[in-house]
């Protein structure tokens, strides 16, 4: 086949979108989404690191912080949020071995996080609304600095953003609990009570003990749902109250910005939004670890009960380690810095911890393995949180904290190489590993491509956060633009690690496409001709 | 007091070993993951030791930088300190309003910086003339930001406000404002427009 031809049609044409049923169309739409923004967030990074390395003639300050507002937003709801969706979408219903309770609302988390996404972009672009993501009081409802049209767009991208996680929400928690047509009553209650852990907390006090009645990897994905729910009520919450001070200048009120305590403010909003960080990624995380290793290696999990344990742990943690965000506040309590932001925060170096050890184990009681590519991002995967998390708990110190807080060790070592190394390359390896099962066995068009991916990503995710941290550790900011070329030869070579990470996509992405060809992409988003709420079609 | 750039120093080692160490932990996993081993699996025995090792690595964290680290104590209960120098810093619209042009501190004083806001949340960091930072906090409006800190070595530094606040933000740099005056030190003799008060 010419490359034109498999461009268009796919490796050997296996991909039909035709024979998709409407939940694998659902769960590739998710991806394609995520994709398509990852991609804006690799080249949104990618001008960042420029200018960070000397200011771009062409970019305004303005637009610089505007594409720094937009970039971990889009990264965060519009390609991780997506692909997460897509995916548990999928394997809630998939591991509970019944229909999902809606195709249509998932259709609707899908389109809603989707436009939402490109609302908040649009705005930010066009008005560049720059408040960055932490919306520190008073100022995301600050007029003199921002347009208030164009701060009003973003909010409503991101509340429907919000919306859409709802959605999605309310749909994963009906899945698990419903009974479908024509089946025995389903034990709602005691399903939830299995998902959420209350069964495993009340089986640890008596001695007749109730069988778990969900698999684990669905009590990791309800549980980290739990995280997702409060944050997105979290977030709607305080996009409301930016609101109404966007509405009432609209209107030509001036309300006083100080009648919000901007302490009290950062303490409820980094509440919620370390659910994100602390919560639902470290879980969702585990969980897919978990089966990730017993699908590779056919395997039950090593410690199946204390895995399970961990992550209940891991949920009552993620509510009460906020104040992390906030040792360098004066004003903070001094109690609340040490039991939540140093003490508390500790645990989750044994939880994450704990998740690393049973996962290798897992795969340890299999070998000899065959190094896929599944294996191999999922032993990236480990790597990334194997790297990040320590670093995290570093600066979640009183002492440290103080030298760290708000430089580029936090968002070098600590968030990139998290989010990059450890989060994407899980979902990377959950990519690989389910895309035959998605496509009804469309063929991989170029493993050179594939092994590519690999190391330029890993290679490009660890080395720019390495790069940042050495910055970071010389006293260079984060949020913030050096024009003198104080750090200039960290900033190059962070560059070139970014470039590696660009190059990584464009790999993957060509083998991706390539794989499926233009038209079967297309094809994925037309509606499907098979009419069955089953997964995967009858004779796949 | 230590130097925070010896703390640094010492995290910059402790982590560069561990991350050198983890990686080639998972090169290896993933080497030997791949050929034929003894049957049987990991045992519970290396599961419970492992947990036990980041049980006291957790705890022992935090005791350790307490201990080793001065401004930690000087910071949690700097509410019964009783400072020698309190200097009082405004900050409104992207600019710090300092009590003179250049703030000169004697060392092995205890000093208070008091930064207060009158419109955004700002930070407050002293940067060294190598850009290294010697300490940071956050300037929230509408509350009380005080830092005690105690400067054994004499210097020149700059102010840089250390927090997001809008695209004017990144200006906020006041260099040389600081210089901290040591009997024995080495930096140049005060050239000061006025000494911090006590
Ligand atoms: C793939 C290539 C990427 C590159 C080259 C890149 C680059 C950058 C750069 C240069 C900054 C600004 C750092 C600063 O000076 O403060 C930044 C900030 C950030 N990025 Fe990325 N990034 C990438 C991917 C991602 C992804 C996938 C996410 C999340 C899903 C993400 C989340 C963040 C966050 C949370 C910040 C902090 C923004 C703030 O301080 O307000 N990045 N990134």
């Amino acid at each position: 086949m010419t490359f034109l031809a498999t461009l268009m049609n796919g490796e050997q044409a296996a991909f039909k979108p035709a024979s998709l049923t409407p939940m694998q169309k659902l769960t590739l739409r998710f991806v394609v989404v995520g994709l398509v923004c990852y991609a804006v967030v690799v080249i949104e990074g990618m001008i960042m690191r420029l200018h960070e390395v000397t200011p771009v003639p062409t970019i305004q300050t303005e637009q610089f912080f505007a594409i720094m507002t937009a970039h971990p937003l889009v990264g965060i709801f519009g390609s991780t949020y997506s692909i997460v969706c897509g995916a548990f979408l999928f394997l809630v219903p998939f591991l509970m071995k019944k229909p999902l309770w809606s195709i249509t609302l998932g259709n609707w988390t899908c389109a809603l996080l989707g436009i939402g996404t490109l609302t908040f972009w649009g705005a930010g672009f066009l008005s560049e609304y720059a408040p960055l993501y932490t919306l520190y009081w008073p100022l995301p409802a600050d007029f003199t600095q921002f347009s208030l049209w164009g701060g009003t767009f973003f909010i409503v991208g991101i509340a429907l953003a919000m919306v859409g996680t709802i959605c999605f929400v309310i749909n994963i928690f009906k899945t698990i609990t419903y009974t479908p047509e024509g089946w025995d009553r389903q034990p709602a209650g005691a399903l939830l009570a299995s998902a959420l852990g209350i069964t495993a907390v009340k089986n640890f006090f008596v001695r007749r003990k109730t069988e778990h009645l969900v698999p684990l990897p669905v009590a990791a994905i309800a549980r980290g749902t739990v995280d997702t729910a409060f944050n997105s009520a979290v977030i709607l919450g305080t996009g409301v109250l930016i609101l109404v001070y966007m509405v009432a200048a609209l209107l030509g009120i001036d309300l006083r910005r100080s009648a919000v305590d901007a302490l009290l403010y950062k303490n409820w909003f980094w509440w919620g939004l370390d659910l994100v960080a602390d919560g639902l990624v470290l879980i969702f995380v585990a969980g897919t670890w978990y089966l990730l290793a017993t699908l590779i290696t056919g395997k039950k999990l090593f410690m199946e009960n204390i895995a399970r344990a961990a992550l209940l742990v891991e949920l009552v943690v993620s509510w009460t380690v906020w104040s992390h965000h906030l040792l360098s506040d004066q004003g903070q309590p001094a109690v609340l810095k040490v039991v939540s932001g140093e003490m508390v925060t500790a645990f989750e170096l044994i939880t994450q911890g704990l998740a690393f050890f049973i996962t290798l184990a897992t795969l340890w009681s299999a070998r000899p393995l065959k190094m896929t590519y599944p294996l191999r991002f999922l032993l990236g995967g480990l790597l990334g949180f194997a790297l990040a998390v320590p670093a995290g708990i570093m600066q979640a110190d009183v002492g440290l904290n103080r030298i760290l807080h708000n430089t580029q060790w936090v968002v070098g070592p600590h968030v990139h190489v998290a989010v990059l190394v450890g989060l994407t390359m899980t979902l990377y390896s959950a990519i690989y590993l389910l895309l035959p099962m998605l496509t009804n066995g469309a063929k991989l068009y170029s493993d050179k491509l594939a092994t590519f991916h690999f190391w330029a990503h890993l290679l490009g995710g660890i080395g720019m956060g390495a790069f940042m941290g050495m910055a970071g550790l010389q006293g260079m900011l984060r949020r913030t633009l050096y024009t003198d070329g104080e750090y200039r030869v960290f900033m190059i070579l962070a560059a070139l690690c970014g470039t590696l990470l660009l190059l990584a996509f464009l790999a993957f992405f060509l083998n991706i496409v390539m794989t499926l060809g233009v038209k079967g992409v297309l094809g994925i988003f037309t509606p499907a001709k098979v009419r069955t709420k089953d997964l995967l079609p009858v004779e796949a | 007091m230590v130097d925070s750039k010896l703390v640094l120093a010492g995290q910059t080692i402790a982590y560069t070993c561990y991350v050198l160490a983890i990686m080639a932990l998972v090169a290896w996993f993933a080497y030997r993951v791949t050929r034929e081993g003894k049957p049987g699996g990991v045992r519970p025995g290396w599961f419970w030791s492992f947990v036990s090792l980041l049980v006291v690595i957790g705890v022992s964290l935090h005791l350790i930088t307490y201990n080793t680290i001065p401004w930690v104590a000087l910071d949690l209960h700097r509410g019964s300190a009783q400072p020698d120098t309190t200097i009082t810093i405004a900050v409104a619209e992207h600019r710090f309003q300092l009590p003179a042009d250049r703030i000169v501190i004697p060392c092995g004083r205890h000093v208070l910086f008091r930064v207060t806001s009158a419109d955004l949340t700002y930070g407050f960091g002293l940067f060294r003339e190598d850009h290294t930072m010697v300490f940071q906090m956050q300037v929230v409006p509408g509350h009380d930001n005080d830092l005690l800190w105690e400067f054994d070595r004499a210097g020149v530094y700059s102010i840089r406000s250390t927090e997001y606040s809008g695209p004017a933000g990144y200006q906020m740099v006041v260099p040389d404002a600081v210089e901290v005056v040591c009997p024995t030190g080495n930096a140049a003799a005060p050239t000061s427009d006025a000494e911090a008060t006590p």
